[in-house]
C-alpha cells in the first residue's frame, strides 16, 4: 500500500517534470534520448567537486550523466534521493548514522548498509577520506587564550560561535555538543559556512563548526580544537545511490567503484582549495584529479560566460512567466470574488497574506515532498506569492470605485457581468495593474532562490558566488537579475498604455 | 405609473424613509425637495430597485419591483445624477450608447440614436468623442441625460442633477431640461434642494422631512397654505426666492 502510493507520487513528480522541461527544452535537447544518471551535491564546494567526480565518472564510461549541483541541505538530498530526482548523490556515514538514519540505531557500515537497503538505497565502500565535523577558531585567537581543546571553550563563556544552520540543528551537531561539554556560550548564531569564515576573518566571531578537510583551514590560519570528549563521529564519504540504479545504469554504478579508496583526506583538501580558494571551476577540478590518479580522461565542457548568462536567463524567465501568468489566471477571479463578497473576501484576502508570511526557503522545501526538485516547486512557490499583492489591488480598484458610479451602472440596467465588464474592471484597471506589476518584480527576486531546489536561474551563479567567496560570479546573476526587474517594469509601463483605458489617463482638459 | 406604497427604509439606526404613499402620473413633473438627509434621494433609489424597502412596495405599472424584477424594470426608467455620473474611461459617445451595445443594437442604429439625443439635449457633435474630464459641467450633465435617455424610457428620475454648477450654466441647463420635459411627455421625478428650482419645474412639488411626506401639492399651496410651521419656515428659509421671486409669489 505504502508503495503504490510512493508510486503515485512518482508518477506525479514525474508529469510536473515532463511538463517543465517541455517549456525549458530546447531542439538539440532530443537527441539525448536515454535518460541520464541525476548526479546531486550539497551546497558546500566538497560536495560539488564530488559530484562533478561522479558525473566525469559516469561520462567517461560512456553513459549520459547530468549534474543537479547544490541544491540543498541532507533532508533535501535525501528525500530527492527517494523520490527518484536523482539517482546519487556523495554522503557522510556520520550523517546517516546520526541523521538521516537516526531512528533506525545504525551503527557501522554493514548495519548501514542493511538499513539502507529498507529504503531502496546502496552504499558504496568508503572514497578513503573522513570529513568530520570539528570546531575552530582563529589560530592567534586561539593561542592568545590558551585554546587547544573544545574542553577548553568552558572556561571563555563570552566566546561568540557562529553555525552552520544545519550544524545548529541537527542531533550530532550543536545541541549534542554542547550537551556533552556543557557549554556555557550564550551568544550562538545560525549562518552561512562561507559567511561564519569572513566573520572569523574580521573577529565578529570567535568560533565556528568547519569540516576537517576544509581548504579554508590553511587559509584562513585557522586552528582545529581537538574533540577531547570523541564526541564527533566518524564521516566517511561515500556514495548512495538507488537500488534501482543499478539495473539501469550498470556500467555507472561500476565507474563509480574506481574512486572507492582513492580519494584520502589531503588529496580532498587539495581539491577543494583548488576550487574554492584558486577559483578552478569544479569539473576541471574534478577532471585533473581523475586523470592523475585513475588515468582517466574527461573532455570538460565550460559554457563562456555569455552562453551561461542565456541560459541562466531562459531559465528565470520560464520561472517568472508561468508562475506569474498562473497567479494572474487564479488572483485575478480571487480579488473579484472578494470585492463581491466581503465576508469570503475578508477569508481570501487574510490567506494569500499568511501565505506571504512564509519564509521563501522553507516554502520551496515545503514544496519538495509534493513537486519534487528543479522548476515544478520552484515555480508552485512563486506563484504562492504572487497571488497577494493582485488578489489585493484587484479587491482594492474594485472597492475603491465610488458608490456613485456603481450604481449609475446599476441604474442602467446592465447585468452583473456587463458591469464587471465594461465598467467595474476597467475602472480598477490602473490599480489591478500595478498589483500585477508589484507581483512581478517580486517575483522576479524571489526566483533568484529557486537556485537553491535546483531550479537553475539567475540564482545559480549567486549561490555558486556566495559558496566560493566569488564576486564576480555574484554579480552574474545579481546584474542581470536587477536589469530584469527593470525591464519588467519598463514593460508594465507600457502596458499601462493598452490595459488601463486612455479616459482614466487624462488628468485635464486639453 | 411609478407608484411606492407604505415604503419605509432604515439603513442601520437611521429611518430614512417612514412610511411614505407617493404616486407619479404620467407626463407630470413631480419634484421631492427637503433639507438633506431627509430621504429625498432614498426614493429615488428605492423606485430603481437599487435598494430594497424594508416594508411596502415599489410598483411601475402594476410590476412590483424587486430584486428579481429591476433589471428589466430598470430599462423603462432613466436615472441621472450629480454631475452626470458619467463613466470616466469612456468618452460621451460610449458613455451614452453603453445600454445600446449591451442590448447588441446595430453600430449604425446606436449612432443615429445618439446624434439625435444630442441635437435634443444640444449637446456638440464634435464633442461626443471627448472623455469626462475633457467635458464642462453642464456638458457632463447633458450627456447623463442623454444617457438615460437613450432607451425612451417612460420615467426619469432625477438627483439634483444641476447641483453642482455655477448660476448661469444651471439658469440654461433649466431651461432645456424643462423644454425636454415637456417636449418629450416624460413622467418625471426630480430630486432639489432648491425651491425656486422646485417652482420652476414642478407641476407638484412634495416636501420631505425625516423621511416623511410632510407637503405634498402645488407650489402655490406651499407657498400660500403650508401644511404646518415646518413647511411655513422651509419656504421663508428660501430668502433669495422670497426677495427675487415677491412678484411670483403675489401672483400665485
Amino acid at each position: 500500500m505504502k508503495r503504490e502510493r510512493c508510486g503515485l507520487r512518482r508518477w506525479r513528480v514525474a508529469a510536473a517534470l515532463a511538463i517543465w522541461e517541455c517549456i525549458l527544452a530546447s531542439p538539440g535537447d532530443a537527441a539525448h534520448a536515454a535518460t541520464p544518471v541525476f548526479i546531486g551535491s550539497k551546497q558546500f564546494t566538497e560536495s560539488v567537486v564530488l559530484g562533478e567526480l561522479a558525473t566525469a565518472l559516469v561520462r567517461a564510461s560512456g553513459g549520459s550523466a547530468q549534474h543537479r549541483s547544490q541544491l540543498g541541505g541532507t533532508q533535501v538530498l535525501w528525500q530527492a534521493l527517494l523520490q527518484g530526482e536523482i539517482d546519487l548523490y556523495p554522503e557522510y556515514t556520520g550523517t546517516l548514522e546520526q541523521e538521516i538514519l537516526k531512528g533506525d540505531g545504525a551503527r557501522g557500515e554493514a548495519a548501514l548498509r542493511t538499513a539502507l537497503a529498507s529504503h531502496g538505497v546502496l552504499m558504496s565502500r568508503p572514497l578513503g577520506f573522513n570529513d568530520t565535523y570539528a570546531l575552530g577558531m582563529k589560530a592567534s585567537r586561539a593561542r592568545a587564550l590558551g585554546i587547544r581543546s573544545i574542553s577548553d571553550l568552558r572556561r571563555h563563556p563570552e566566546l561568540r560561535f557562529g553555525f552552520t544552520n544545519e550544524f545548529m540543528d541537527r542531533a550530532d551537531g550543536w545541541p549534542g555538543l554542547r550537551a556533552r561539554y556543557a557549554l556555557p556560550q550564550a551568544d550562538v548564531r545560525g549562518l552561512e559556512h562561507d559567511l561564519a569564515y569572513r566573520g572569523l576573518d574580521a573577529d565578529t566571531l570567535d568560533v565556528t563548526d568547519l569540516y576537517s578537510t576544509d581548504a579554508d583551514i590553511a587559509y584562513y590560519h585557522l586552528q582545529i580544537l581537538e574533540d577531547d570528549q570523541h564526541y564527533f563521529p566518524v564521516y566517511d564519504a561515500v556514495w548512495l545511490m538507488r537500488a534501482d540504479l543499478k539495473a539501469r545504469a550498470p556500467a555507472a554504478v561500476t565507474a563509480l567503484t574506481r574512486l572507492e579508496g582513492k580519494s584520502d583526506a589531503g588529496a580532498m583538501a587539495a581539491m577543494n582549495a583548488r576550487a574554492k580558494l584558486q577559483r578552478v571551476p569544479e569539473a576541471r577540478v574534478a577532471a585533473d584529479f581523475l586523470s592523475a590518479t585513475l588515468g582517466v580522461t574527461v573532455g570538460s565542457q565550460e559554457p563562456g560566460r555569455a552562453e551561461r548568462i542565456l541560459h541562466r536567463t531562459e531559465e528565470h524567465l520560464a520561472l517568472v512567466t508561468v508562475s506569474l501568468g498562473a497567479a494572474l489566471c487564479v488572483a485575478l477571479p480571487l480579488g473579484i470574488v472578494a470585492a463581491r463578497r466581503p465576508r469570503l473576501g475578508a477569508v481570501l484576502l487574510a490567506g494569500t497574506g499568511v501565505l506571504q508570511t512564509i519564509p521563501s526557503l522553507a516554502l520551496l522545501v515545503f514544496m519538495i515532498p509534493f513537486l519534487g526538485i528543479g522548476g515544478p516547486p520552484a515555480v508552485a512557490a512563486l506563484f504562492l506569492y504572487s497571488l497577494l499583492p493582485i488578489v489585493r489591488n484587484t479587491h482594492a480598484g474594485l472597492t475603491g470605485i465610488p458608490a456613485p458610479l456603481r450604481e449609475s451602472a446599476e441604474a442602467l440596467g446592465l447585468s452583473p457581468r456587463a458591469r464587471l465588464w465594461h465598467v467595474e474592471l476597467p475602472l480598477a484597471s490602473p490599480s489591478i495593474l500595478a498589483g500585477v506589476k508589484t507581483s512581478a518584480v517580486i517575483n522576479v527576486g524571489t526566483a533568484t532562490l529557486g537556485a537553491i531546489i535546483g531550479a537553475g536561474g539567475y540564482g545559480q551563479p549567486i549561490l555558486t558566488g556566495i559558496r566560493l567567496d566569488n564576486v564576480a560570479l555574484i554579480l552574474e546573476g545579481a546584474v542581470p537579475a536587477a536589469l530584469l526587474a527593470v525591464a519588467v517594469q519598463a514593460l508594465f509601463a507600457g502596458a499601462e498604455r493598452w490595459v488601463v483605458p486612455l479616459g482614466l489617463r487624462l488628468t485635464h482638459r486639453d | 405609473m411609478l407608484s411606492l406604497r407604505g415604503v419605509s427604509k432604515s439603513f442601520g439606526q437611521t429611518q430614512a424613509v417612514r412610511n411614505v404613499d407617493l404616486a407619479f402620473a404620467p407626463r407630470t413633473t413631480t419634484v421631492l425637495i427637503g433639507a438633506s438627509g431627509c430621504g429625498k434621494s432614498t426614493l429615488l433609489r428605492l423606485a430603481l430597485g437599487l435598494v430594497a424597502p424594508d416594508q411596502g412596495s415599489v410598483e411601475l405599472d402594476g410590476e412590483g419591483v424587486d430584486a428579481r424584477s429591476a433589471p428589466a424594470l430598470r430599462r423603462r426608467m432613466g436615472y441621472v445624477i450629480q454631475d452626470g455620473g458619467l463613466f470616466p474611461h469612456l468618452d460621451a459617445r460610449s458613455n451614452v450608447g453603453l445600454m445600446a451595445r449591451h442590448l447588441r443594437w446595430e453600430a449604425e442604429r446606436t449612432e443615429q440614436r445618439v446624434l439625435e439625443l444630442s441635437r435634443l439635449t444640444r449637446f456638440p457633435e464634435t464633442a461626443l468623442d471627448r472623455f469626462p474630464v475633457q467635458l464642462s459641467g453642464g456638458q457632463r450633465q447633458r450627456v447623463g441625460l442623454m444617457r438615460a435617455l437613450l432607451l425612451d424610457p417612460e420615467v426619469l428620475l432625477l438627483d439634483e442633477p444641476l447641483a453642482a454648477l455655477d448660476p448661469l450654466v444651471r439658469a440654461e441647463l433649466q431651461d432645456a431640461l424643462r423644454e425636454i420635459f415637456r417636449a418629450l411627455g416624460k413622467t418625471v421625478v426630480l430630486v432639489t434642494h432648491d425651491l425656486a428650482e422646485a417652482a420652476f419645474f414642478g407641476d407638484r412639488v412634495v416636501l420631505l422631512r425625516d423621511g416623511r411626506v410632510e407637503q405634498s401639492g402645488t407650489i402655490r399651496d406651499l407657498v400660500q397654505a403650508p401644511a404646518d410651521e415646518y413647511v411655513r419656515r422651509f419656504v421663508r428659509a428660501h430668502r433669495t426666492f422670497q426677495v427675487n421671486g415677491a412678484g411670483a409669489g403675489r401672483e400665485a
